[in-house]
């Protein structure tokens, strides 16, 4: 483990008679970085960060938070801070109170407290509500004062299980610019768990990629969205998913290939590799999405500029570039090499080399 | 007449009233009703055959302020109250947390506290006679064979009242248990799990946390309990019926003595009267301090 680790997990288990939460799950998060738990509903994300938090103990392996094994330490030892998907303010107690919570039961000093508590109300936009209690909020508001709360405490590590999930579109965004500014600023190692990979994408220098209790991979976004290492990788980074197409539609027989809409270039039809109908547009303004039906494919969609003539049950040909076609082994899933402009690499910087190893059924 | 607003008004007061009087109906037969006769009897003179009552104004309540035994038994339902409301609160409250707390066998835990509740007062009473008796009670014999002397806890005036509030607390203690632990269900765990990551001991979380949300139920239960202090005297019967010398006598068994053993209607609704305003202003006063103090 280097250093610059500020939590690193190594074969943590946790599963309830056998079944559900995590498995075999090794992890580094270096300090100062943005750490996205990312992965389908019940896939241990929240299990994952209880483990790390401490409200949770494995079955097996160890938990290290700034080089010291915390694996059998309560989570009020651990010396960081959390922000639930409720929020888990404490109805009775005002804004302020719930932000100075930690500080008192920790016998801070006050002048200390007030300074932080100051400090934390402008960060994030609270002034003139320090004594409202939390009924008296808005969904917004509450979520800032959760956020408040972990900044005050002056931890180094922030763990957020889904805190966004409660709050509408708009406002999600830019919380959630909020947050990534707050943790740059105060060089927060934060572990965010969402299941919305856009959110996972935008904000995170690292993301974990969860299925089934496991860890499909861990990499940049930019790993992650260029070289997947499984098929559902493949599928589950990226909006509108990669589409999946049978190697036999294309003349690779034995590998199922992955196409990103928009390396899908439009044909006439007859022309280009595949040729599909039309069963959906999708018009978003700056393009429009054609969902395409294929009996050998899945999720073939088209991304074009502007908006297009083309209607539904037009049949349309279709060309998957060979240098943007990515290939997976079709019984297993796994990526298989020289897929993709950078070759088949599995794992960004940052992330254990043994994360992307589990092979999955093709789905 | 013809406006449309005020005949919605006035539509809507039917209504009001029509959806009310259920209640109100039942309310005014079975509480307003026997109040105001109460009030009505007590300021008559008892009537007997040869002298048939008559008004005389306030001149029961002075009898009964008269009447040592009336302020013996007012203070030592004062005593018992001061004893049995906090005693039984603080079980309760102890015991519901104890029971909340993830444990094994917390079901069989929970129906242990509770079966006290579930036994009549008499049958509660006639348990504890065999804990006191003098001679082969358990108390008794635990006492008598730790060396010491052996203590006729009903029999005398010096531990009468207490024997009684013993078997009080043993009875309330688990049926507030019941509310408090309701309560504590009702508090979303992940409150306890922040205030864990926030640093707070699980007695600091208690303090901090738990308390003040059970604050409405504890208000629930004091009432509860004040009421109960008054109303709860079926032991009384069984154990000492207000013996020895007045020594456990409380409020309503003195009431009932009036009534039925003597004959007294008069006096028996001037005191009636006196612990219906008592318990009136004292749930007033809770209530008041309640809606200062309280986050619901
Ligand atoms: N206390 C528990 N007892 C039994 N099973 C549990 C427990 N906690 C979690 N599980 C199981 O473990 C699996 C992972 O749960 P977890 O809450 O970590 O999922 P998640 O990825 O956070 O899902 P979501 O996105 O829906 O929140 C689920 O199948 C769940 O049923
Ligand atoms: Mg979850």
């Amino acid at each position: 483990m280097s250093v610059a680790d500020y939590v690193s997990l190594s074969g943590v288990t946790r599963r309830w008679d056998g079944r559900g939460g995590v498995e075999d799950v090794s992890l580094r998060v270096p300090a100062g970085t943005f750490t996205s738990i990312l992965g389908p509903s019940g896939c241990g994300k929240s299990t994952l960060l209880r483990l790390i938090s401490g409200l949770e103990r494995p079955q097996a392996g160890t938990v290290r938070i700034a080089g010291r094994d915390v694996t059998h330490e309560p989570a009020s030892a651990r010396g960081l801070a959390m922000v639930f998907q409720s929020y888990a303010l404490f109805p009775h107690l005002s804004v302020r109170e719930n932000i100075l919570f930690g500080l008192r039961v920790r016998r801070s000093a006050a002048a200390e407290r007030e300074a932080r508590y100051a400090e934390a109300v402008a960060m994030l936009g609270l002034e003139g509500l320090g004594g409202r209690r939390p009924a008296a909020l808005s969904g917004g508001q509450r979520q800032r004062v959760a956020l408040a709360r972990a900044v005050v405490s002056g931890h180094r590590l922030c763990l957020m299980d889904e805190p966004l999930s409660n709050l509408d579109a708009k406002l999600r965004q830019s919380v959630r610019r909020d947050i990534r500014a707050l943790q740059r600023r105060l060089g927060l190692t934060v572990i965010y768990v969402t299941h919305d990979q856009t959110e996972a994408m935008s904000l995170s220098d690292q993301v974990v990629l969860m299925r089934a209790g496991r860890v499909e991979q861990a990499g940049s976004p930019v790993a992650l969205y260029e070289r997947p290492a499984t098929a559902f990788a493949a599928e589950f980074v990226g909006d509108p998913p990669m589409a999946m197409i049978d190697g036999a539609a294309l003349g690779e027989p034995g590998v199922t290939v992955g196409v990103r809409p928009e390396h899908l270039a439009a044909a006439p039809a007859g022309a280009g590799d595949l040729a599909g109908r039309i069963v959906g547009v999708e018009y978003l303004g700056s393009r429009t999405l054609l969902a395409i039906g294929h009996p050998a494919a899945r999720g073939l969609v088209v991304s074009l500029p502007g908006r297009v003539a083309h209607a539904p049950g037009e049949t349309l040909g279709l060309v998957a570039p060979p240098e943007h076609r990515l290939r997976f082994d079709a019984r297993s899933g796994r990526a298989l090499g020289g897929a993709g402009p950078d070759g088949g690499g599995r794992t960004g910087p940052g992330s254990a080399p043994d994360l992307a190893r589990r092979p999955g059924p093709s789905p | 007449m013809s406006d449309p607003a005020e005949m919605m008004r006035r539509r809507r007061a039917v209504h009001g009233w029509l959806l009310l009087s259920p209640a109100l109906i039942l309310l005014a037969t079975f509480a307003f009703a026997p109040s105001a006769m109460t009030v009505w009897t007590s300021l008559f003179s008892r009537g007997t055959r040869r002298r048939p009552s008559e008004f005389v104004g306030l001149e029961t309540y002075q009898r009964l302020f008269d009447d040592p035994a009336f302020w013996t038994v007012a203070w030592n339902n004062l005593l018992y109250a001061a004893v049995t409301i906090p005693v039984s609160m603080a079980l309760a409250l102890t015991m519901a947390l104890w029971a909340n707390a993830r444990m094994p066998a917390r079901g069989f835990l929970r129906t242990a506290y509770f079966t006290p509740t579930m036994l009549p007062m008499i049958a509660a009473a006639n348990l504890w006679l065999f804990f006191y008796t003098p001679g082969f009670g358990v108390l008794d014999q635990l006492v008598t064979g730790l060396g010491f002397a052996s203590v006729n806890w009903l029999g005398q005036p010096e531990t009468a009242l207490w024997a009684i509030c013993a078997v009080t607390i043993w009875k309330e203690a688990g049926f507030f248990m019941i509310f408090y632990l309701a309560a504590l269900q009702t508090i979303p765990p992940d409150l306890e799990e922040a205030a864990s990551i926030e640093g707070a001991s699980r007695l600091a979380y208690t303090r901090r946390v738990v308390l003040p949300l059970l604050a409405p139920t504890t208000l629930f239960i004091a009432v509860n309990a004040t009421i109960n202090s008054v109303k709860l005297i079926d032991h009384l019967f069984i154990l000492t019926k207000g013996g020895p010398s007045d020594a456990s006598k409380l409020m309503l068994y003195y009431i009932w003595e009036n009534a039925f053993a003597f004959f007294d209607a008069p006096a028996a609704a001037a005191a009636t009267v006196l612990v219906l305003a008592a318990l009136g202003g004292l749930a007033a006063f809770q209530f008041r301090v309640a809606d200062r103090r309280i986050h619901y």
